[in-house]
């Protein structure tokens, strides 16, 4: 359960944090009177947009960690015979990379008012992931072939089950990249894209990070 | 979404006119918070049912029984999944804190209000899943409400057929519809909080819920995660939980997996669980305290902190179920001392609540009784509960009855009297009229003493040695013939009690067209859900502006104010409460 | 104000229940005082709080109750002074209960060194044990090794465990006064060991030994329950273990067979068991097909293991021995004409030979009904009443009904399955009470007739067999 208390540690002194910087040893029946405002009254909806985007991405911290914890305490177990990871691997993350480097460049362009540049950034960003989740697709059959199935070792189930997991949050991603892109192509301005693009890059780089941890963990185990 | 921030300067709501859009695909927070709310007591109906079935059985084996070994397994297991997940987390969170979050922040509704209905739909659609297991092939699982495998996915144990992938399809699904719920009431009270509504002057209800929510989005991931490796294992031969087992004289294909690993994955959901019920009940109590004994909070400050350090300890605790389990033991010495230390903040709450009554005012209304009863039943439940987190007393305790009466008190008997006197307290912003005060006081007294009449003579069965789980218990020498004759008395109370509520069904239903008009805030309270501008409240909440927040929650009995309260909105000049009807 | 004066009432009645109450811990039969204290010292800590908070509690709603000339509430934010004083008591109380029971834990988590090994074997839904032998060291074990000859699992290249005990009989024998330290280890789910007046208890979890330990301080007989939930026969999952002197120990011990002994038996002979047949015949049949008239059942197609097992029950005087078994009275002496356990197989060999022919069928009744409650039968006997060594549990399909029938009332009445020697026999007894009237046992015989019809099932016939 190491790795899952490490994430609750995390996310429990970033509330913590945060609830001291809002005051949460003041008393507040001294505080009688002054109507404080407390928000900055501009673009509520994006700041709700992103914020309940990140608390989305905490949740499914715990869920990757909690895997992650179940991987290590799976693995001490003593019929664990590790996997060989496909050198496809290596392109998948890179290709993901680009993918996250599209992705942020797009919303750059947004934020720049450029809606040719979000055009072409969306739809390369649509490309590099796809592509990496059918690359993806084929490490997987190269593990059928070598006779790695789901049920045959626990390394492999779960090698599987990592990949297949992030694998459809990318899917959900690209749902909300093709309603997105949709929206561009039929002539949205870039100042109307800019919200959808920043919460989809953020979405590309937190998956991207989890990729990583993931393949690193996969590598070294 | 968009009009929640546009709201301050164009309340320009849509409101839907037709009885479909308003009451059945209603993106309202009120509504969906009553859909949730109905929906979960019905439910919470079905699973009492099975409890007075289960009563029977071990009260009156032989001459009042209905239902065999198979049946009682499945009641069991279906009884407790429904009272932890589908009555009370959803009846907290999903009812009370629909409702309540936006009125008492002083938001127009939930920032994601399309969410908040698919959340509710979603959470039907895992009713539905749950209770078509007792119409499949095999009947629902009988794998106590843990699932611990692998008996909840070997045979021998009732509904392996098809019982128990419903059951995970349907926690699954709940999850989905709770991390829905729950981003919204987490984003809501982060982002939507009116005008000068500091954290530190959201009413206790309001931390209680949002930490509660925060709790169940981390930890809900763990039962989702334990869910899908144990369907996994049922469904396509992996061995995440399954070793090598000889089940009934064959050899199963499983080999290598821990049955331990589930139940720390379980409970580290289960523990958390714990608290995603107790800490709304700890919120809603506080308020209705204060509001009924005219005073403010006792220790406001430090029942923020308990709230949240509770929160944050109860990660950190989950181990202290496994005592027993076969785990390290050396693990006993770490989970018996975090558990122990939780019970510190927890008591403070208890000591604030019963000073918060010292030097009040205090007005024994219908919430008010539910609210010191939960007191006399939480204390109770709570002192249990040392002993089975102290490691060595829980050996002979643990899987005893000394655990079912354990955790009914705090975690069953508690948390509805909480449910009951928040909703007699809301009931008049919720229906505009008054419930009926004899039914209301008739009504509790026979809750309050029939279930402790339940659980008081449980605990020394545990003491006896008496093991949970059993269905029948004839041929055991250590236990007498009388402790068979307590069963059956405590059958007699659950009975009582379940009849009991009757009474409340027919006091809503009957107030509901012939309550006298209860008014704007028939309490006299000061925070802001009391303070709308109609009551019902309509869509949108709050007219054509938000209110303002100059104070916080509790300035009940401020010397020198004109009444006993001051509503938040109300400008220090003018100490007088506005009138907004 | 009726509120108050109830709680005052509720606190006082709790601790005149708490000490006029019957139900207490049974009496200590270990080391384990130390829990008792322990509980005694967290008992006295929570039952201050529990009195002070409350009646606290009730003199502050007594005391500050809204009526005419009611004073208005005090303002009062917080007091820190007070709560940290508060905190700090509560603290001191929760170190009181936390610092003994973490002593006595550190004592249960190191197993003494001189303590001896038992081994408590745990599966659905029965217990057994394997006790070290003279070398002192239990063989090692496998899950896949278990078979119908090898119950345990035990490695048969193992040097260490050819000379294991093993006890089949749900009866563990141990020494008074001697640390055990017992090595917990389950065949299928989870169970868990516990025996009430030791105060100990653990899981048993298949893939893994976990282990307890305890001195036992009081000779006598107390029972094992497994207390996790295992499945639908969880509450008939006992057993029993014994408090001995060293020499009534000593004398038990030298009565167990070993492992290697149990590999060593003869395959029955089914041409002596023809001969020793002959008696059985007048009254089964020559091919065991059963006769109503003189109140014989039928033996063709009974699984070879039950008939044994029956007869060692007959013979032993476990079955047949209730004054109200007319019956069973009958053939008690019968079964006792069989010499010894060779006999016994041989003469239950010959029986397996028979051929298997139709039942005759009187008894009728709602067969939905009747199938509604075979599920919990067939849990144990088979989906289609086939039986099933593994859980103890003879064949029904097939069988005469009116014969079920008589055995299920007499279970149900305790004249079968309630002497404390038919080791299978009370969770049978257990069982057959779900069938609460008449009509619920000719609705699930009504349905074993109908299982009895299907044709797969007059081949199937179980063959395994147990030593």
């Amino acid at each position: 359960m190491i790795a899952v208390l490490i994430f609750m540690t995390a996310a429990v002194a970033i509330s913590y944090w945060w609830l001291w910087k809002q005051k949460i040893l003041e008393q507040p029946w001294l505080t009688e009177g002054t109507a404080v405002d407390n928000r900055d009254s501009t673009n509520l909806a994006g700041k709700s947009a992103k914020s309940g985007l990140f608390v989305f991405l905490a949740v499914v911290t715990s869920i990757f960690s909690l895997f992650i914890s179940a991987y290590f305490m799976r693995m001490n177990l003593n019929d664990w015979l590790p996997v060989d990871e496909p050198r496809l691997l290596w392109g998948n993350t890179g290709v993901l990379a680009l993918g996250s480097i599209a992705i942020h460049w797009t919303a750059r362009a947004a934020n720049n008012d450029s809606i040719a540049t979000v055009r072409y950034g969306l739809i390369a960003t649509g490309i590099f992931t796809s592509l990496f989740i059918l690359g993806q697709w084929v490490a997987w059959q190269e593990l059928v072939d070598q006779g790695h199935y789901l049920q045959s070792n626990p390394a492999a189930t779960f090698f599987y089950l990592f990949t297949g997991l992030h694998g459809i949050h990318l899917l959900g991603g690209l749902w909300v990249w093709l309603k997105t892109t949709l929206k561009v192509l039929a002539g949205q301005n870039a100042e109307q894209t800019i919200l959808s693009v920043e919460l989809c890059r953020n979405y590309w780089h937190y998956l991207l990070v989890v990729w990583l941890c993931l393949f690193a963990l996969l590598l070294s185990t | 979404m968009a009009y929640v921030a546009l709201a301050d300067r164009e309340p320009e709501l849509s409101h839907p006119h037709s009885f479909i859009t308003k009451y059945i695909w209603s993106q309202d927070h009120k509504v969906i918070a009553i859909q949730y709310g109905l929906t979960a007591i019905a439910v919470g109906v079905v699973a009492l049912i099975l409890s007075v079935m289960m009563r029977l059985q071990l009260g009156f084996p032989d001459s009042f029984s209905l239902i065999s070994p198979s049946e009682y397994y499945q009641f069991v297991t279906m009884h407790g999944m429904i009272m932890v997940i589908y009555l009370l987390t959803a009846l907290f969170l999903g009812g009370f804190g629909n409702y309540l979050i936006p009125l008492m922040v002083g938001a127009r509704d939930m920032v994601f209000p399309y969410l908040n209905m698919l959340s509710y739909w979603v959470y039907l659609l895992s009713v539905i899943i749950l209770m078509a297991s007792f119409f499949v092939t095999g009947g629902p699982t009988g794998a106590g409400w843990t699932l611990y495998p692998p008996q909840a996915i070997m045979f021998g144990t009732p509904g392996v057929e098809a019982g128990i992938v419903l059951m995970l399809a349907s926690l699954a699904v709940f999850i989905v519809a709770f991390t829905m719920g729950g981003l919204n009431y987490v984003t809501t009270v982060l982002q939507a909080r009116t005008h000068g509504m500091t954290l530190m002057r959201m009413p206790l209800s309001v931390w209680g819920i949002f930490t509660a929510t925060v709790l169940g989005l981390l930890a809900f991931p763990a039962l989702l995660v334990s869910a899908i490796m144990m369907t996994f294992d049922r469904l396509l031969g992996t061995s995440f939980f399954m070793p090598a087992i000889v089940s009934m004289g064959e050899q199963s294909a499983y080999d290598g997996g821990s049955p331990i690993l589930f139940q720390h994955l379980f409970w580290f959901f289960g523990h958390p669980e714990v608290y995603i019920v107790a800490l709304p009940a700890f919120g809603i109590v506080s308020d209705l305290l204060s509001t009924h004994a005219r005073k403010n909070i006792f220790g406001y400050r430090m029942m923020v902190w308990a709230i949240v350090g509770i929160g944050g300890l109860s990660f950190i605790v989950w181990a202290h179920h496994m005592y027993v389990s076969g785990m390290n033991p050396y693990f006993g010495f770490f989970f018996a001392t975090t558990t122990l230390i939780i019970a510190i903040p927890t008591a403070i709450k208890v000591y604030n609540w019963v000073l918060t009554l010292w030097q009040g005012n205090i007005h024994l209304t219908v919430p008010m009784l539910f609210a010191i009863g939960f007191i006399f039943t939480f204390v109770h439940g709570g002192l249990t509960g040392i002993f089975l987190g102290n490691v060595v007393v829980d050996l002979p305790l643990s899987d005893t009855y000394f655990v079912i009466a354990h955790f009914h008190m705090v975690m069953g008997v508690s948390p509805i009297l909480v449910v009951f006197g928040a909703i007699y307290h809301w009931y008049p912003k919720m229906t505009g009229r008054m419930y009926n005060e004899r039914l209301g006081q008739t009504h509790f007294w026979m809750t309050f003493l029939g279930t402790y009449a339940i659980y008081l003579p449980m605990h020394y069965l545990g003491f006896l040695g008496v093991p949970r789980r059993y269905f029948a218990y004839e041929g055991i020498e250590f236990i007498p013939e009388s402790a068979q004759d307590l069963n059956a008395a405590i059958t007699i109370a659950a009975i009582f009690v379940a009849f009991t509520q009757i009474i409340f069904f027919a006091n809503m239903i009957w107030s509901l067209f012939k309550g006298k008009k209860a008014g704007s805030n028939p309490w006299g309270s000061t925070s802001l859900e009391w303070q709308t501008p109609n009551t019902p409240p309509i869509h949108g909440n709050w007219g054509d502006e938000l209110p303002k927040v100059y104070r916080w929650a509790y300035d009940y009995s401020v010397p020198g104010a004109e009444k006993d309260f001051i509503p938040q909105n109300t400008p220090p000049s003018d100490k007088a409460p506005e009138t907004n009807t | 104000m009726p509120v108050a004066v109830v709680f005052i009432l509720l606190v006082i009645g709790s601790i005149i229940f708490h000490f006029a109450s019957p139900w207490w811990f049974t009496p200590l039969a270990s080391n384990w005082g130390t829990i008792d204290d322990t509980i005694n010292i967290t008992f006295w800590v929570t039952g201050f709080v529990f009195v002070a908070v409350n009646l606290f509690m009730a003199y502050a709603v007594i005391r500050f109750r809204n009526r005419k000339d009611s004073k208005p509430a005090k303002y009062e934010p917080e007091n820190p002074k007070l709560e940290i004083w508060l905190t700090v008591l509560t603290a001191i109380g929760v170190a009181a209960m936390l610092a003994p029971g973490l002593y006595v834990w550190n004592d249960f988590v190191h197993v003494p060194e001189e303590a001896w090994e038992v081994e408590a074997v745990g599966e659905q839904w029965r217990w057994s044990y394997r006790l070290p032998g003279e070398d002192g060291m239990l063989g090692t074990v496998d899950n896949h090794r278990v078979s119908a000859a090898n119950h345990f699992g035990i490695n048969p290249n193992d040097p260490n465990g050819q000379d294991d005990l093993l006890v089949t009989s749900n009866v563990l024998h141990i020494p008074v006064d001697k640390p055990v330290k017992f090595l917990l280890r389950s065949k299928d789910v989870l169970h868990d060991f516990a025996v009430a007046e030791f105060r100990v208890k653990m899981d048993l979890v298949p893939g893994l030994v976990s282990y307890m330990w305890l001195t036992p301080t009081k000779t006598g007989s107390y029972e094992v329950l497994c207390e996790e939930l295992c499945g639908l026969a969880h509450f008939t999952m006992r057993s029993r273990v014994v408090v001995d002197t060293q020499e009534d120990f000593d004398a038990w011990e030298s009565q167990q067979r070993t492992f290697a002994q149990s590999q060593q038996v003869r395959d029955p002979n089914a041409m002596i068991g023809s001969a020793l047949y002959a008696v059985c015949a007048t009254c089964h049949g020559a091919q065991g097909e059963g006769n109503l008239a003189l109140n014989s059942p039928k033996l063709s197609g009974q699984s070879d293991w039950y008939i044994n097992r029956q007869l060692q029950n007959f013979k032993q005087g476990y079955r047949g021995a209730h004054k109200d078994d007319l019956f069973g009275a009958q053939m008690a002496p019968m079964a006792a004409i069989l010499a010894d356990d060779a006999a016994i197989r041989d003469v239950t060999a010959y029986i397996g030979t028979f051929a298997h022919g139709d039942s005759d069928q009187s008894i009728t009744g709602d067969l939905d009904r009747g199938k509604q409650l075979f599920t919990t039968c067939g849990t144990c006997h088979g989906k289609t009443g086939q039986g099933n060594y593994a859980t103890n549990s003879p064949r029904l399909n097939g069988q005469e009904d009116w014969y079920i029938k008589r055995q299920l009332i007499n279970f149900k009445e305790g004249i079968r399955g309630a002497h404390p020697g038919d080791q299978f026999g009370p969770q049978m007894a257990s069982m057959s009470r779900m069938l609460r009237s008449d009509n619920d046992m000719n609705d699930v015989i009504a349905y074993i007739n109908s299982l009895s019809n299907q044709p797969e099932n007059k081949i199937a016939a179980i063959t395994q067999g147990e030593h």
